[in-house]
């Protein structure tokens, strides 16, 4: 079956199964920075952006999604850049894996929450499990990132 | 120093942060056959007979590979250089499983719905045999988990296979006995350490095609490339010449990808079947499946007279290898060799045990090691023993620990799988570490709890410990430099960047020695073909072993380009200075830039590709150091454990990448308080792992993290890069035990089996309070 929807920004038409979850639906086409690290919803690495919102893409049927936008790192490129500096002035960058659903997850804070402290940031990202960095230093670079205005 | 530190952004952070292909997955055939493997239900059985007749009329299915398709040859999937120290015990497939996970069969087909269809169709008829699920009687059981005849070992490693003994080892120094009996105050405790799970984010994955010279291609996330060549040609016969494996960029390890996983059959199938294939692990194959942490009890018994001197060690471990004994006498041996030094001035020392086999998914490397279990023994011990004497830990370790310029004779007893190195500390600032840390954590103000409420207790407690930096006389890293023209660099390496910063580290080294900036030096690593050998990411060798490469090779290279510029000068070698950009003849003050020289050895004059490649193996492992301290508040009517705070203190020489040093610790430091407080893999008592997931088997989330402090001694190691020493793994260690003597310094409860959950906590917190 056919399911239109919008993919940063572009409209596009995809075939899809009954069953295929947006994550399958986007490897199938190529989109390889959302990724899979489990099956059932609990680790955040294939984190899309739907009409702006972090979700799982692993949960989410594609045929549900009519209509709707999705936004993966490709849709988000000057701010995943700006994140990445302060990311590696803090060494908060280790496997990398998880980090394109960390970009969109706080692009997706920043709109959202307004002054965000480091306790409202662990609460917004704790979805986004990271087996690498022991967080801190993950804090400390996003701090920096909303600081910088320009 | 130039580029090395001082902060210094990874190479590739940002590619990595906007998505760009970089993992194994992503370079995948799109043509590929997909591979899924069924999986045993028992915890040990025969197979009987296999039926796939249903499943191979589905159209799609491309091929079903059992133990009936492979000859008996046997190999260990560990990961190590060669000969292993790990028994020769596992097949392609076998006729036996010997875990719930086990390997059974595997289908390849065109998609992922068909293969799964036709895993459903296979019917396998088990003859169930009995199985060995609690490690601490699987010694002489009645059921042999290995009883056939062609698995070995590939030196004496104590195998004993009859009696599910994969590995055993004792050493002695004086007579522990005689120790003891003069001690005045003697301690004997057993302690137990857990399962636990890698739980890297990126689930294990391997690729592999023909390419058009008809050789197998591998992409594979792995932290052995070498290794995993090495290995497939064994296990399948196939001549190593026609196996390349590429190491993409691999999306966390912690030893959990030092082993072989999926390699072996997605090989097998490729080569079967002439087409590209892939493997991805489920996150329930990577739980179920491929390794965890060996658990262990440890035996510890500590003598010391009055005044607090340490006399004597004995300590016994019995470890749980699981169905394989990959890593069995290794990570037992590291229990040992990178935990008693620590407290070198006894007159006695006993370390001896036994790796049982039981059908438990098998143990291989975790960060730590061995070192880790260990550690939670021994410095919960030497806090029960202040206990007794009435003496304060922090004074107790002062008079016995480990100082700099001295040694240990352990060292030269114990190696890894053989005999060690001998080695004086030239460099060990573990007194800075603990006061420095005594500072941070403010003990005094806190030792040994303060009653915040009625039901709040606040303690701190620490630990210290060592770790190695990579194997001496055994592990070998090599690097290539080669001058472009332009007067760029690259720098082939064969060491494994698994997301701990190393091919960023290199680069800063080769960068630092030719006096020029990180752009200049544009880094390939871990390609079968085209990099020079290095044994992996593992033991804490990278940055020394393999730093040190970089650092000979970038020596190397330097002179070359001072001979090249004094033949351009025409004079002699000595009256040539280069600064990295230009070169001067000292006495006529001519100068060519490298630029121009590159150009010139390109295009113009005495035309030649300048190409160095140096190797270095380590003669000594100079041990990183640290302190560990934990601040906790302590719920005494939930027993629940929070940590606000964990400084860290670390003598790991000087930082080549001061950031990703930190964030090495930190993160180690997190999986430490993991292991220590909740992780843990659990068995029902069918031998079925009931963790499986990230909902069952928990990783520290951001809102448990505490407060993170972490600082590094000054130090300099003279036999390492630029003064630096390994620091991978040290981090993990001390949580642990830091945490646990938190928990007895807040409320007089001794947790001697990790984790320290609130349930155990409270329940001899009841106890406690009941006798009293």
């Amino acid at each position: 079956m056919l399911v239109n929807l919008f993919l940063n920004g572009e409209a596009k038409t995809l075939q899809v199964e009954p069953g295929d979850f947006l994550l399958d639906t986007l490897q199938k086409n190529n989109v390889v920075s959302v990724r899979r690290g489990c099956e059932s919803t609990s680790c955040g690495v294939c984190t899309v952006l739907l009409e702006g919102k972090p979700v799982p893409s692993c949960s989410l049927l594609t045929v549900r999604l009519e209509g709707k936008s999705i936004t993966t790192v490709e849709g988000i490129q000057k701010e995943a850049e700006k994140l990445a500096h302060y990311f590696g002035l803090e060494g908060a960058d280790q496997c990398g894996f998880c980090n394109p659903s960390m970009a969109l997850t706080v692009y997706a804070m920043k709109k959202e929450l307004k002054d965000p402290t480091i306790e409202t940031i662990k609460s917004y990202l704790v979805g986004n499990l990271c087996r690498c960095t022991g967080y801190q230093a993950q804090h400390i670079a996003i701090l920096h990132y909303l600081e910088d205005q320009s | 120093m130039k580029a090395v530190n001082i902060i210094t952004p990874s190479i590739d952070g940002q590619g990595l942060m906007m998505g760009k292909p970089g993992y194994t997955n992503d370079f995948s055939d799109k043509n590929s056959l997909i591979i899924k493997v069924l999986r045993s239900p028992h915890p040990y059985a025969k197979i009987v007979s296999i039926n796939d007749s249903e499943a191979l009329k589905l159209k799609g299915v491309e091929c079903i590979l059992s133990y009936k398709d492979f000859d008996r040859r046997p190999f260990t999937r560990a990961g190590q250089g060669y000969p292993e120290p790990s028994p020769h015990d596992k097949f392609v497939f076998d006729e036996y499983v010997r875990y719930v996970g086990d390997e059974v069969l595997c289908v390849a087909a065109i998609d992922e719905v068909t293969a799964e269809k036709a895993l459903a169709l296979i019917k396998v008829e088990y003859q169930i045999l009995e199985s060995v699920l609690d490690f601490e009687s699987a010694m002489n059981h009645q059921s042999i988990i290995h009883p056939e005849p062609e698995i070995h070992e590939m030196f004496p490693i104590g195998f004993e296979p009859k009696k599910n003994i994969a590995a055993s080892y004792q050493m002695h120094i004086g007579n522990v006995e005689k120790s003891l009996a003069q001690c005045d105050v003697v301690i004997k405790e057993s302690f137990y350490t857990q399962a636990q799970a890698h739980a890297m984010m990126e689930p294990h994955a391997v690729n592999s095609r023909f390419d058009y010279q008809n050789r197998l291609v591998l992409y594979s996330s792995t932290q052995t490339p070498f290794h995993v060549r090495r290995i497939i040609s064994q296990a399948l016969n196939f001549p190593l010449s026609r196996i390349r494996v590429i190491k993409p960029r691999v999306g966390g390890g912690f030893g959990g990808k030092q082993a072989i996983h999926g390699e072996i059959i997605c090989s097998a199938v490729t080569i079967k079947t002439g087409k590209p294939a892939k493997l991805v692990y489920t996150r329930k194959e990577v739980f179920e499946s491929s390794y965890s942490r060996h658990p262990m009890r440890i035996d510890m018994t500590l003598g010391a007279d009055l005044e607090g001197h340490l006399k004597a060690i004995d300590c016994y471990v019995l470890s749980d290898t699981g169905a394989y004994g990959e890593h069995a006498l290794t990570v037992f041996m590291v229990t040992g060799s990178k935990v008693l030094p620590l407290y070198n001035k006894v007159d006695s020392v006993r370390f001896h045990g036994h790796v049982v086999y039981t059908n438990h998914t098998p143990a291989g490397a975790f960060r730590g090691y061995g070192a880790i279990q260990g550690n939670f023994a021994l410095e919960s011990a030497v806090d029960m023993l202040c206990e007794k004497l009435k003496m304060s830990p922090i004074a107790f370790r002062q008079i016995n620990m480990i100082k700099e310029t001295e040694t240990s004779p352990i060292f030269a007893i114990m190696g890894e799988g053989t005999e060690g190195t001998a080695m004086n500390m030239e460099t060990c600032k573990l007194e800075f570490c603990l006061n420095r840390g005594l500072e941070l954590i403010n003990w005094q103000k806190t030792y040994p709890r303060i009653q915040i409420d009625d039901h709040t207790v606040r303690s701190v407690g620490m630990a210290i410990a060592m770790q190695g930096s990579g194997i001496p006389y055994i592990d070998m890293g090599a690097a290539t430099i080669k001058l472009n023209d332009d007067g760029f660099y690259n720098l082939l390496v064969g060491a494994t960047e698994i997301g701990q910063g190393s091919d960023t580290i290199l680069t800063q080294i080769a960068a630092e020695e030719l006096m020029t900036t990180v752009d200049k030096v544009i880094v390939y690593s871990s390609d079968t073909d085209l990099t020079p050998f290095d044994v992996g990411a593992y033991a804490s060798s990278t940055t020394f072993v393999s730093g040190n490469a970089v650092l000979k090779a970038a020596k190397t290279m330097k002179s070359k380009l001072v001979e090249e510029a004094a033949n351009y000068f025409n004079c002699d070698i000595i009256l040539v200075e280069f600064n990295g950009e230009v070169f001067t003849q000292i006495k006529t003050k001519d100068s060519i830039t490298l630029k121009a020289l590159s150009n010139r050895l390109y295009y113009n004059h005495d035309q030649k590709q300048l190409m160095v490649t140096e190797s270095y193996v380590g003669h000594k492992s100079p041990p990183p150091f640290m302190a560990g301290f934990a601040e906790i508040d302590l719920d005494t009517e939930t027993g629940e454990v929070k940590v606000n705070k964990y400084v860290s203190v670390v003598d790991c020489g000087v930082t080549i990448n001061p950031k990703l040093a930190k964030g090495q610790v930190e993160g180690a430091i997190v999986q430490g308080m993991g292991m220590a407080l909740y992780e843990d893999v659990k068995v029902s008592s069918q031998g079925k792992l009931i963790s499986n997931d990230f909902m069952s088997y928990r990783i520290p989330s951001r809102n448990e993290t505490p407060e993170l402090i972490t600082e590094f001694a000054i130090s300099h190691e003279p036999s390492g890069p630029f003064g630096a020493k390994s620091v991978g793994e040290i981090g993990i260690d001390t949580p642990p035990a830091a945490i646990t003597n938190a928990i007895f310094n807040a409320c007089g409860v001794r947790i001697k089996t990790l984790p320290a959950t609130p349930e155990k906590i409270l329940m001899e917190l009841r106890r406690k309070n009941h006798e009293n």
